[in-house]
């Protein structure tokens, strides 16, 4: 009886052990891959012996960045900041607004947010493209920048509207009581407690920029984002260049996120709900 | 300090109207407390004093000063809140001083005053650490230091001590009421608790549905209620009520109720004349009856019905009986640690002295309307 618990308690324990790495693996191969192929030397990659490569070379991203991706790479950065401010310039006042206040229309007025989500970006393309040409937006990084805006505000709604209710309102009252208006009381009160939930939300915002590849195709010709330069001219290049372009594309984003993650946890030494 | 005067409060929410007509008078350097069930209104008309919600109807006036419509930071009111609103990006020392550098205070008086409230509440030495450091009742005391800080014309409370242990909740209210008396500050103080209201309240206004059933001291609230909701809420175990019909033959006055009779002394012909033939609702404290043997010599006027012990509750300090006189349950406590056989007959003793008679329409007491009337007018 006992022996059998013991050694259902240890298969369990292998068990999780096993699905746990298996998920990792998941995850991280393609990371290494990856990583390995963009720097493996050309002879290494296309000799059938070797599976790790032996010799590394920086050749393929060079060859990438001669060939257009530090400009996109800037296009890129430059797109993702301006659609962070711009999405929470709109974003957190309807976030707050959706979480301190009782308004009517409330509930069906947050559906319709989430609801503009499930318009396929397909379809508006063209018209998209139609109407930048006649406002003078096609081929710049505001218009690249607003579109993808479009894409992150109601997430940046949704999410702050949770981090701001999960401020207790009575610590807003307290300061209104104790000598602030409305307005301080959100600036020294609120704001410094949501910092790190909105942190995440820029994450979030950085991350979705930096990765949609559709609609920065279609909108620009000559100011390309770094997945819209790749998909036009890595694509056509040999294997060890695309995987040299898939690890610039991934590399700035895990520096960013590892950043804003430390942030995010050492901010007050808690975690806000 | 000043005196604060609530007239005609009514606050609505959507339908439901949580305030319905508040009229109060608080003196200055008064401690008053909004005693009520959840629900009653008592912490909306604090949140109305305290400027965080406007009346629909009504005036809020400190001294001859008509804050109704002004916003809380320009009324001079502190507040402590039920869960303590410590913010926790600041330091301790942050959050007593954060009132006053909002006021502009020079920073050595902000250092002398925060020192000065922080030695008061003995919580000196946490000055340098962040409220997630602190136990509840060091977030409480840090609270309360904040609220003291400024030197508020009114401070408000909000059931400052319901989230603290048992233990600490008796210190804290003594020690409360002791800061009180100290810095003379016109206190605002709502609770649920009739223990906390009875020994911290100079009075006591007893809230139910959005309005105020009686205001008094704690002994008036407790030997003189007003109508059957306050007899009822306040004090432990319950008031005992049952129905009863008056008879009155030859100035004399029975209480007729179904399980036994009592006779009542002339003293209450006055009151009792015209409700002869109808029912009334007859309330009498469990302390008020006594078994036999139990009586003090004090009480003259008794009157001795029989009853069955149904259930004994052994405090130590108290035993509490629950007796049956046949249609009813009568709750009785005696002082002291007493046998009591469960299924055994007991005679006990009302005392006729502090029988409580309502009105069973209106459930005003019968008794003290005449004594609220002069209280109100």
């Amino acid at each position: 009886m006992e022996e059998s618990s013991i050694v259902k308690y240890y298969l369990r324990k292998i068990i999780v052990a096993g699905l746990v790495i298996l998920a990792v693996l998941w995850v991280i191969t393609p990371f290494v891959i990856s990583i390995l192929y963009a720097f493996a030397s050309k002879t290494d990659y296309y000799s059938p012996n070797i599976l790790i490569p032996l010799h590394y070379t920086l050749e393929h991203i060079q060859k990438l960045l001669d060939l257009g991706a530090t400009r996109a790479i800037i296009n890129s950065v430059i797109v993702a900041v301006i659609t962070i401010i711009i999405s929470f310039a709109l974003g957190l006042p309807a976030g707050y607004a959706f979480a301190k206040f009782v308004f009517r229309g409330k509930d069906s007025l947050k559906l319709l947010i989430i609801g503009l989500r499930m318009f396929p970006i397909l379809v508006i393309a063209v018209p998209l493209v139609t109407l930048y040409i006649r406002l003078g937006l096609n081929d710049t990084l505001l218009g690249v920048a607003l579109a993808h805006t479009a894409m992150a505000l109601p997430f940046v709604i949704i999410i702050s509207s949770s981090i701001f209710a999960g401020v207790p309102k009575e610590l807003e009252e307290a300061a209104m009581i104790f000598g602030l208006d409305r307005k301080g009381a959100f600036f020294r009160i609120t704001m410094p407690l949501a910092l790190p939930g909105l942190t995440a939300a820029a994450i979030f915002t950085f991350i979705m920029s930096w990765n949609e590849v559709f609609i920065a195709s279609v909108l620009t010709l000559t100011n390309r984002t770094l997945p819209a330069f790749i998909l036009t001219s890595a694509m056509a290049a040999p294997d060890f260049i695309k995987f040299a372009a898939g690890f610039i594309m991934i590399f700035p984003a895990m520096v960013f996120v590892f950043i804003a993650r430390k942030y995010l946890i050492t901010m007050w030494g808690i975690t806000l709900k | 300090m000043v005196d604060v005067h609530l007239k005609g409060i009514v606050k609505r929410f959507g339908k439901t109207i949580a305030v319905n007509g508040i009229d109060l008078d608080i003196r200055d350097g008064e401690f008053i407390v909004l005693l009520g069930p959840s629900g009653c209104g008592k912490t909306t008309t604090l949140r109305v004093i305290a400027g965080l919600e406007k009346p629909d109807e009504g005036r809020v006036l400190f001294g001859d000063r008509d804050v109704t419509y002004l916003p809380p930071r320009e009324r001079n009111v502190s507040m402590v809140f039920q869960s303590y609103a410590i913010w926790p990006h600041m330091k301790v020392y942050d959050n007593i001083a954060f009132p006053l550098k909002i006021k502009k205070f020079p920073k050595e008086e902000i250092d002398k005053r925060v020192k000065w409230a922080a030695e008061l509440l003995q919580i000196s030495e946490l000055l340098d650490r962040y409220p997630h450091q602190l136990s509840g009742g060091q977030r409480q005391r840090v609270a309360v230091a904040r609220a003291i800080v400024v030197e508020p014309d009114v401070l408000l409370m909000d059931e400052p001590l319901s989230n603290l242990d048992a233990l600490l909740r008796v210190k804290m209210r003594s020690e409360l009421k002791k800061l009180q008396r100290r810095i003379k500050v016109t206190t605002i103080y709502v609770t649920h608790d009739q223990v906390e209201a009875m020994t911290m309240g100079d009075r006591i206004a007893v809230m139910n549905k959005g309005k105020i059933q009686q205001v008094g001291r704690p002994d008036e609230i407790y030997l003189k209620p007003a109508n059957v909701f306050v007899a009822g809420f306040v004090g432990t175990p319950q008031m005992n009520f049952f129905d009863a019909t008056v008879e009155i033959r030859d100035n004399e006055i029975i209480l007729d109720a179904s399980d036994f009779k009592v006779r009542l002394p002339r003293d209450y012909l006055p009151v009792l004349q015209e409700y002869n033939g109808k029912t009334v609702i007859v309330g009498i404290r469990p302390e008020h009856i006594y078994p036999e043997g139990h009586a003090p010599t004090t009480a003259k006027k008794l009157s001795w019905i029989e009853g069955t012990v149904d259930f004994v509750e052994a405090l130590g300090s108290d035993t509490i009986l629950h007796l049956n006189t046949g249609s009813m349950i009568l709750v009785v406590k005696i002082s002291g640690s007493h046998h009591y056989e469960i299924g055994s007959k007991v005679k006990v003793a009302l005392d006729l002295s502090n029988i409580h008679v309502f009105d069973k329409e209106s459930q005003v007491s019968l008794l003290y309307k005449r004594q609220r009337e002069v209280q109100l007018s």
